[in-house]
């Protein structure tokens, strides 16, 4: 058996590389970004509630403890606002924390180390002292998981300056993105989602490659289009190029743009994309109401991209409820593809 | 005589001088004295035959001359109070000439910035939160005094005493209270967040400090180059939940973090009996050790220090002080200080318990120093203290062009949104 395995190891090794693409869920990329790092750079190191010996909670940094011992992976007692500060701490005398918070809900009780302690430091020390630190963890709706552990961060921690704000959708973006946000010397708030874990996503071999970074602040167009623009993040993404896939049946085509980066915002990609298209639709899974898509409707009316539309911009969000449980009104509160594309006709009047 | 003074005073000033000056100075100092003293000669007689003296020097009035001085003497200082240690800080406290005169000139200056910080306050020139720390000067120099420029010390927002003693200038301190380009931080953080070498700040928020002062003692673990973290709260903050998430951490993984109560009897306007149910906060580290130290005594607290980075250093995790002083003014400019305690209590600590005082009536009684002396240092020190506050109040502020930097490190320029859509300010790090 063993030599059947190294033997199909060996040849898998050779396939790998024959074939340049490879597939990789979200989770194994997160892993394998943080694992390179942590090689990388010793002043790297990984804390927060069972990412030691647990593997992690979702299992993200699975194997890291087994490889860098106690050093470097350290699992903390449940006590977020401590062992944030501790980790900003870390960070002012020259070590470059990854601080997990099991969920982004968590947060919650340490945002005051996020905030004041992280983000505004290098400001208010008129750049005397850096924070070269990442905080990461799943963000917003799970399964059946209810209120208290499923509410999107992704406006809250994007109004602040001092903050760079980062939402990977894909394997591609939760690698490059999380090895920037290591290198990066700023704060960075990293907000995974947990559904998107187990997706796997096809990685070519730059993809793979231990220098592969993908530049915070910049968005992606997923999926060129001429009618109307769709601008998500996260797990919304994948929506989107759902109901473009249906709505090109129907003739309609759209450009989808996966934001990559809530702060800072990449405007201009998105400027240039409802110039072309004329039309807007923003879809998130977080909450309506001074959220991700206001700001980029806020942000389209003050431009150049206004007097491109057509109609007024539009936004897809979550339903302005805290997450019940049953699966049904789960279901009926988070933005589907039917919303989506429901959306996407009465804006272009169809 | 003023030559020696002056080149003892450049050996011992802090400031910006790095340790390189400092041994440079201390060069000069002896090739100097070597004019006036032969230093190998056997004590000089009753009545020295004066040397002539160079033009333009001042004349001392009292003869006596550097030899007659006391080098050193031992103090009897109050014994510390221990929870968990079998043994404290010695009782006795070793004291030479220079460190009397450095301490009293360190603290010295600290009161005198303070009250001059006052002054610019109720004169308008300052704005804002101005905590003031003046009777608390024997933490901020028994601290220093017992550890190393390269240890690392993190405080709250009573934090002018400790931004001086880590090294940054008077004028740099107060021309940030003002709010003017030459602050340490660029008149851009104000009372509460100036920053140094080795020093975190300055930091707003009540309690916040201390996890991160238990990070940078996991980084010095991390990096194992055997430094500590001075981590420092008051009375108040004692309670701050997060303080007790760090004593957990600090004490499961043995960080170097010495954790210090500044107990001045007040959190704001309420009295330690109002707001903790237990006042014994050397203790509230509970598993971890601590000592009750006599903050008001600088041999006293820099014993119990440098015991305590000892105890750091040899690898046997956190320890919680509690030094128990005092303030003078009230919580901050804005709070008389008299509401919830009575002027004669302040008056009390004030001449029996003086930090500066204490120290001068030791060195005198002792032989260390002269009336005479001192005072020179205070003129000294108020010139210093008045050109600082000339520069502060003449500093230019901020050019607008500085608004919207700093937002990042490291990264190239970029567009900051102003009050309206058509303001596009620049950013660069």
């Amino acid at each position: 058996m063993a030599s059947l395995r190294s033997f199909l190891q060996c040849n898998f090794d050779i396939l790998r590389k024959t074939f340049v693409i490879l597939f990789v869920n979200v989770r194994d990329a997160l892993n394998q970004a943080m694992d390179e790092e942590l090689e990388r750079d010793e002043r790297v190191f990984l804390l927060g509630e069972e990412v030691a010996q647990y593997d992690g909670a979702y299992k993200v940094s699975r194997g890291l403890w087994k490889k860098y011992g106690d050093k470097r992976i350290i699992d903390t007692p449940i006590t977020e606002m401590g062992f944030a500060g501790i980790a900003v701490g870390a960070a002012f005398a020259g070590l470059r924390p990854i601080c997990e918070f099991m969920t982004w809900n968590f947060s919650m009780q340490a945002i005051d180390q996020v905030i004041n302690s992280a983000a505004k430091t290098y400001y208010m020390s008129a750049g005397f002292q850096t924070v070269p630190i990442v905080f990461r963890g799943p963000n917003g709706s799970s399964a059946g998981v209810a209120a208290q552990h499923s509410q999107c961060f992704a406006a809250w921690y994007g109004h602040c300056p001092g903050l760079k704000v980062v939402s990977p959708w894909n394997s591609e973006d939760a690698r490059g993105l999380l090895k920037a946000a290591i290198r990066d010397d700023n704060p960075v708030v990293f907000l995974e989602n947990e559904m998107m874990y187990g997706v796997p996503f096809e990685l070519s071999e730059e993809m793979m490659h231990k220098d592969f970074v993908i530049p915070i602040g910049k968005a992606k167009v997923e999926r060129q289009g001429t009618h109307i623009t769709l601008v998500s993040h996260s797990r919304c993404v994948g929506f989107c190029l759902d109901a473009a896939a249906v709505l090109a049946k129907e003739g309609v085509e759209c450009e989808v743009v996966n934001l990559r980066t809530i702060r800072p915002l990449d405007v201009d990609t998105i400027e240039a994309s409802v110039m072309k298209t004329g039309n807007l639709v923003t879809v998130e899974g977080g909450w309506p109401q001074y959220g991700v898509g206001a700001e980029i409707c806020a942000r389209i009316m003050e431009g150049p991209a206004f007097n491109y539309l057509d109609a007024p911009a539009v936004r897809v969000t979550g339903v302005d409820i805290p997450m019940p449980y049953a699966k049904i009104l789960e279901d009926h509160s988070v933005p589907q593809i039917k919303d989506i594309i429901f959306s996407v006709k009465k804006v272009l009047n169809m | 005589m003023q030559n020696m003074l002056t080149l003892i005073s450049n050996v011992f000033r802090l400031g910006n001088a790095s340790k390189n000056v400092g041994a440079q100075a201390v060069s000069e100092l002896l090739i100097g004295l070597s004019k006036y003293v032969d230093l190998t000669a056997p004590p000089a007689p009753a009545t020295p035959r004066q040397p002539p003296l160079p033009p333009g020097t001042r004349m001392v009035v009292s003869a006596r001359s550097f030899a007659d001085f006391t080098p050193q003497a031992s103090f009897p200082i109050k014994k510390c109070d221990l929870h968990r240690l079998e043994e404290g800080p010695s009782d006795e406290a070793l004291l030479t000439r220079e460190q009397g005169l450095q301490y009293y000139r360190t603290m010295q200056t600290v009161r005198r910035m303070e009250l001059k910080a006052d002054q610019l306050y109720k004169q308008k020139i300052i704005r804002g939160f101005c905590h003031l720390y003046d009777g608390q000067e024997a933490c901020a120099m028994g601290i220093e005094a017992g550890i190393n420029p390269t240890d690392h010390l993190i405080t709250a927002y009573r934090a002018h005493g400790y931004t001086f003693t880590r090294g940054v200038a008077v004028r740099e301190i107060l021309a940030e209270l003002t709010g003017r380009r030459g602050g340490v931080a660029k008149g851009k953080g104000g009372s509460m967040h100036m920053y140094a070498k080795n020093f975190y700040g300055g930091n707003g928020i009540v309690g916040a400090q201390v996890p991160l002062g238990a990070g940078v003692a996991l980084a010095c673990q991390y990096q194992g180059n055997n430094q500590v973290c001075v981590t420092l709260y008051g009375d108040g903050a004692a309670n701050q939940g997060q303080i007790f998430e760090s004593f957990n951490m600090a004490a499961l993984w043995k960080l170097p973090c010495i954790f210090i109560c500044e107990n001045n009897k007040f959190g704001m306007g309420t009295s330690v009996e109002r707001s903790s149910a237990s006042t014994d906060y050397y203790k509230r580290g509970d598993y971890i050790p601590g000592l009750k130290v006599d903050g008001m005594d600088v041999l006293c607290v820099r014993e119990a220090i440098r015991f305590a980075a000892d105890y750091c250093r040899a690898g046997k995790g956190p320890i919680v002080m509690e030094l128990e002083t005092y303030r003078y003014h009230g919580h901050s400019m804005s709070d008389p200080g008299v509401s919830y305690r009575t002027r004669e209590e302040i008056q009390e600590v004030r001449t029996k318990n003086d930090p500066i005082s204490m120290l001068k009536e030791r060195m005198l009684s002792n032989n260390m120093s002269s009336v005479e002396e001192l005072k020179e240092i205070d003129l000294e020190i108020r010139k210093v203290i008045e050109d600082a506050a000339q520069y502060a109040i003449s500093d230019p502020e901020p050019s607008l062009d500085e608004l919207c930097n700093h937002i990042y490190a490291r990264d190239p320029p970029m567009e900051v949104r102003g009050t309206n859509p058509w303001v596009k300010l620049k950013s660069v790090s």
